[in-house]
This record gives structure tokens, sequence and C-alpha cells, in this order.
């Protein structure tokens, strides 16, 4: 017997996209001067990228799996932020009461937030996106339509007035290392980020529910021949998306102190960006795309504040013009 | 000498549904009194043009941008901030105009370049992106463009409300009249030409890419070339009526000309009146506008007539007349996709 898969070229890895973030820190260090500065700003930006990353990997995984480009998805994070104000409004007589008590209630805010976000991506796929599956113009109007509805249910129910979200007190102040100090909740946030990039790569490559994705986007009609449903997997990966953008919600809202509803269109730039830049489709490229916008952001509002969301565009821009299709698109359709 | 192109609309319903739009807008000075019905008319005016511009890209090429309401923005600032700068004059007007029709062109032109290249889909999500930033930007340059507040000017005289001309009909010809005589001349002129681009044989080209890509391409049509030209020639139309909106309004703001809610509104009055036959902008404004300014009224009587009812006085509420127009947006991509113009138009056929 010949070793099979000794005979196979070996893939391909494509190593240059992964190591733009530290170009981008070596680039950035000299202009930031201070050891310290560039240290503490490093790590709040990796804290900020893990969050994009959790905001932005729905997205980009619908899009990969399903071919579906959800405009709403910012509404979704909304959703998210509002779901845990009502956890903490519910445990508000708990707060303070012990590290295990409040990381108890991050977690129900958490779990309770991709319960919501999970049944409403349902309703909403059900209603809104099956029937367009494969027109990409129908379906950004439709889920911009989608959008509208859900922000103003979030105001008619919530009211105009952002609501207060602060982190629980075990998560609140910094940990200082000498002059470099981080706040422990982005600790938690990168934590959570990493962890959910990992939940994600595994089920998708080492599961079976991930094989049958993957294959169900190279060839649907042979995965439906086998007698799988593929719409209801579809159903799932959507339900995974919005439950997805339900735990950044919550992430970015206790990182932000409120909820507001409005949260959900202005993050919809910043995860397009990211997901542009990682290449539509790709997790893996959606973590680097976080971690490089969120580096910029954090680095271009230190040296030139004015100039921080117009140097998203830019590095847009650059990347675009170096890998047209982002830095790990997901095959070449 | 062939005004409609050879296009008019598709029916008689819809014919006689223009024509009393159009109609209603030329005469709409002698026939109502008051600033607000003139203003009413002059919006469908302004929004009508920026919305068949806006069909070019959508109904024509296929294409969705968010971007659209910045080359308006362009427009507006650019005859805004000259005049401003400069004085009320012609000249200033001029200049301004030229200016503003010059940055939209090149703008277009890169973002077309850039992000059409790869697909559709793309341009959206980057126009998106690009909008915001230039929102940002416009409110984080006060010395230039007066940041958040805008900028008032004045009007060449002409144009401005205290100038007598005389009676005409039993109206009193006034500075606010030429002006919305100008805007109203201006947004029809516009509607016109762009008729016209869209039954060229470009536009003939735009609809077989719209239709079948592949095909266009095959055929020796560059696709990112013909988008790229079509999304230049809408920023120039929505720049032009951009100027004519800064001209009746005297200022220029990010909420009057930026602002992203006025896109969402284009979005709304193209695919409500009807995708793909300039037509529908103009239908689809008319109502809109007149919904937005006079049943919104009657939504907000509706909820102080259900305040002791939970919830629904807040989905009632006049703050809240995007979420039934989200609604009927969702009902209308998913049941009436022709929008009014174009199932007018189907049932003319078929009767």
């Amino acid at each position: 017997m010949t070793d099979i898969g000794a005979a196979l070229p070996k893939p391909r890895v494509d190593v240059w996209p992964a190591l733009t973030p530290l170009l981008v820190a070596a680039v950035a260090a000299p202009f930031i001067g201070s050891t310290s500065t560039f240290v503490t700003l490093t790590l709040a930006s990796l804290a900020m990228g893990a969050m994009l990353f959790v905001m932005a990997s729905g997205l980009t995984l619908a899009f990969g799996m399903m071919d579906v480009l959800n405009f709403g998805h910012g509404a979704f994070i909304a959703v998210g932020a509002y779901s845990a104000t009502v956890v903490y409004r519910f445990a508000a007589p708990l707060a303070g009461g012990s590290l295990a008590l409040d990381l108890l209630v991050f977690v129900a805010a958490l779990v309770f937030a991709a319960l919501v976000c999970g049944a409403l991506g349902f309703v909403y796929e059900k209603l809104l996106v099956a029937p367009v599956y494969g027109r990409h113009l129908e379906q950004i109007l439709i889920t911009i339509g989608g959008a509208i509805v859900i922000e103003q249910l979030l105001l008619a129910l919530f009211g105009t007035e952002p609501i207060d979200l602060s982190p629980p007190l075990a998560f609140r102040g910094s940990l200082s290392f000498g002059e470099i100090a981080i706040e422990k909740y982005r600790l938690v946030a990168l934590a959570l980020g990493l962890a959910l990039f990992v939940a994600q790569l595994v089920v998708l490559s080492r599961t079976r529910i991930g094989l049958l994705i993957r294959a169900g986007v190279e060839n649907r009609e042979m995965v439906e021949a086998l007698g799988y449903r593929i719409d209801r997997l579809f159903v799932g990966v959507f339900m995974a998306a919005s439950a997805l953008a339900g735990i950044g919600g919550v992430l970015w809202g206790i990182y932000q102190n409120q909820a507001r509803a409005g949260m959900g269109g202005e993050l919809l730039v910043l995860v397009f960006i990211v997901i542009i830049i990682g290449g539509l489709g790709s997790v893996t490229g959606c973590l680097i795309g976080a971690t490089l916008v969120a580096l910029i952001s954090n680095y271009a509002g230190f040296l030139a504040p004015k100039l921080a969301l117009v140097s998203n565009i830019l590095l847009m821009v650059v990347v675009l013009l170096w890998r047209p299709r982002g830095l790990y698109p997901l095959g070449a359709r | 000498m062939r005004p409609l192109s050879g296009d008019p609309p598709r029916g008689w319903p819809a014919r006689i549904l223009v024509a009393l739009v159009a109609l209603g807008l030329a005469a709409a000075p002698f026939l109502f009194t008051g600033a607000k019905p003139l203003g009413v008319a002059e919006k469908i005016c302004v929004m009508a043009a920026l919305a068949a511009s806006y069909d070019v890209l959508l109904g024509y090429t296929g294409v969705v941008s968010f971007a659209h309401v910045m080359f308006f923005g362009v427009g507006a600032y650019g005859v805004g901030l000259s005049l401003y700068a400069l004085g009320p004059s012609w000249g200033a007007l001029a200049l301004g105009l030229s200016a503003g029709l010059a940055l939209a062109a090149c703008l277009a032109l890169a973002i077309g370049l850039f992000s059409l290249r790869v697909q559709a889909i793309f341009f959206a999500m980057v126009t998106l992106a690009v909008a915001y930033a230039f929102n940002v930007l416009a409110s984080q340059l006060p010395d230039l463009t007066g940041g958040e507040d805008g900028r008032s000017f004045r009007v060449p005289e002409m144009l401005r409300p205290g100038y007598k001309l005389g009676e005409f009909l039993g109206a009193a010809v006034t500075g606010r009249m030429l002006c919305y005589y100008l805007v109203f001349a201006g947004a029809a002129v516009l509607f016109l030409i762009l008729l016209r681009v869209v039954n060229s044989p470009f536009g003939r080209v735009l609809q077989a890419i719209r239709e079948n890509p592949l095909r266009a391409e095959a055929l020796g049509y560059r696709i990112v070339v013909h988008r790229t030209l079509a999304t230049v020639v809408a920023a120039l139309a929505a720049a032009f009526a951009g100027a004519l909106d800064a001209l009746w309004l005297r200022y220029v703001g990010p909420d009057t000309a930026l602002s992203f809610s006025i896109q969402i509104d284009v979005l709304v009055i193209v695919v409500i009146g009807g995708r793909g036959t300039l037509y529908g902008a103009v239908v689809g404004a008319a109502v809109f506008v007149i919904a937005e300014n006079y049943l919104r009224l009657a939504v907000g009587a509706a909820s102080t007539a259900t305040a002791s009812l939970p919830l629904l006085p807040n989905l009632l509420h006049p703050d809240r007349w995007l979420l039934w127009l989200g609604v009927l947006f969702i009902l209308a991509v998913r049941f009436a996709p022709r929008g009014i113009v174009g199932e007018l138009a189907r049932r003319a056929d078929m009767g």
C-alpha cells in the first residue's frame, strides 16, 4: 500500500495575510514612541478585534455557507445588547455580590442574547431571507427592510434613550504591569472571542455537521440527493450567525456601557469593512480583518483622532488593491 | 423632437397618474396657498429627480449603492459653500455647481472602478462604508462645512422670498415662486435627460448587464466600464438635484444633505414607485412625500386615540413612521417587486 496522502499535492498555505497585523504594529511602533503606550494600545486593540470578530464572524459565516449577505446583521447586534439590559435589570438585586455571581449573570446575559437572536434569526430567515435565496439584489433590499423594522421595534419597545449597560463589578478596573495597563473586561472579551474562533474552526472542520455544511456549499444538489435536508442546515447556520451577532452585541454594549438602537447601523459599517478585508466567507480572514481594523483604529485614534474612521476606509482600499477579494477569500465562486 | 425619448409610461392608468403628478407640480404655486404646500411640492420635485437618478443604478443597472445621497450632498455643499464664501451671485452659483459636479464625478469614478471589479454585492458594502466615512468627515471639518450646524447662505436676489415681480393669474410672482420654478424646471430637464440615457444604446447595454452579466460580457461589453459609467451618470444627476435643493432651502447641513435616512427614503421611493421605469421615481416621490407630510399626522392621531392601550401608541407614534414604511417596503419587495408603475403597466398589458 502506498500512502495516498503523500502523493497528493500539499495545500498551499498562504501566510502573508496572517502576518499583516504584525506588520501594522511594527510600522506604528516608532510613531507611538513610548513602549508602555504601544503595548497598552496593542492589547486594547486585540480585545476590540476579538469583539469585532464575534460580531462579524456570523455575517461572514452566513455569506460563505448560504451566499446570503444580511444587511440586518447590525440590528441583531443591537438586539443582543438590549437583551443583555433585560437580564441585568432582572439581576440588579444580585449585582456586586461576588465574582461567581457576577460571572453567572454575565454568562446568563450572553446565553439569553444568543437565544433571543437565534430565535429572531429563525423567524427572519423564514420570512425574509428564504424567499430570496440566490438573488443578491432582492436580498440586500429585503434585509435592509428587516433592519429598519427591527431597529424601529427596539425604539418602540425600549424608548429612544440609550439604556445603561455597565460591566459587572468583577470586570471593572484594570490590571497593570508596570506602566502597561489593560482593563479586565477587555481580557474577558479577548478570551471569549478567541474561544468562539476556535469553536467555529472545530465545528466546521472536525464535526459531521461542519462536513455537511461544507459539502452543501460545494454541491447542494448532491448533498440533498444523499438524503440530507440542506434547507434545515441553512436555517441552523443563519440562527448561529444571528446568535453570534447577539453575543457580539452584549460584548460591545458592555464595552460601550450602553445599548442604543442606532449602534447596529454604525457597527454594520465596521463589520462590513472587517469582512471585506478578511475575504467574504472566511472565518480566519475575519479574525485577521477584525484585528487589523482594531489596530488601525486604535493607533490612528491615538496619533490622529480625526482620521480614525477614514483610516479604516484607507486600510480597506490598500488591502483590496493587494488582494481584490480580501485576504482569505473562500473559494473562487 | 421626442422629449420622452419614445418611452412614455406603459398603460393608460400609469400615464394618467404621471401626468397628474407632473401637472400638479407645474401648477403648484397657483393651486395652493401658503408656504407648506409649496415646500411639499419642491420636496417632490427634488426627491423625484434624486430617485430617478438612483433608479438608473438600482433599476436599470441592477447595483445597489448606499453612497447615492453622498453625491446629493456633494452637489448641495458645492452650491452652499460657494454662495456662503463668495456671496450671492450667479457666478458663485455656477462655480459651486461645477465644483460639486466635478467632485461627484471623480468620487463616483473612483468608487466604481475600485469596487465594481469583483461582485456587485461588494459595491453595496463599500458604498455604505464610504458614505458613512464621508458623513463623519463632513461633520468633523467645521471650518469648511460648518460641521453639524451646517451653513446658511444667501441666494441671488431674484430667488429670495422678498423679491416681487408683479402678479400673474391672481398669484403674486415672488422670488420664492421663481425659485420653485427653477427647481421644477431643473428636475424636469434632469428627468428627461435620464430618460434619454436609459433609452440610448448605452442604457440598453446596462439592462443587458442587469439581466445577464455573463452574456453581456461575452458579447464584448465591458461590465466594469458600463457599471462605473452608470454610477458616474447617476452621481452627476444626484449632485445636480442636491444643488437645486440647497438653493431652495438656502441651507446645507448633514441632516438635509447627507443623512442616511435620505438614502433609505430614496430606496423606498424607487422600490415602491417601481424599479426600472424612471416614472416610478416620480410617482413614488409624490406618494412618499405626501404621505410623509400628511399621513404621518393621521398616524399620530391614532397614537393619541389608543393612548390607554399597551405598546400600541408607541408603535403608532409619528416618530415610528419608519417602522410602517419598513413593513411596506418589505411587502413591496416580496409581493409587488415591480412597484406601483410596474404593476399598473403589467395590468394594462394583460387587459
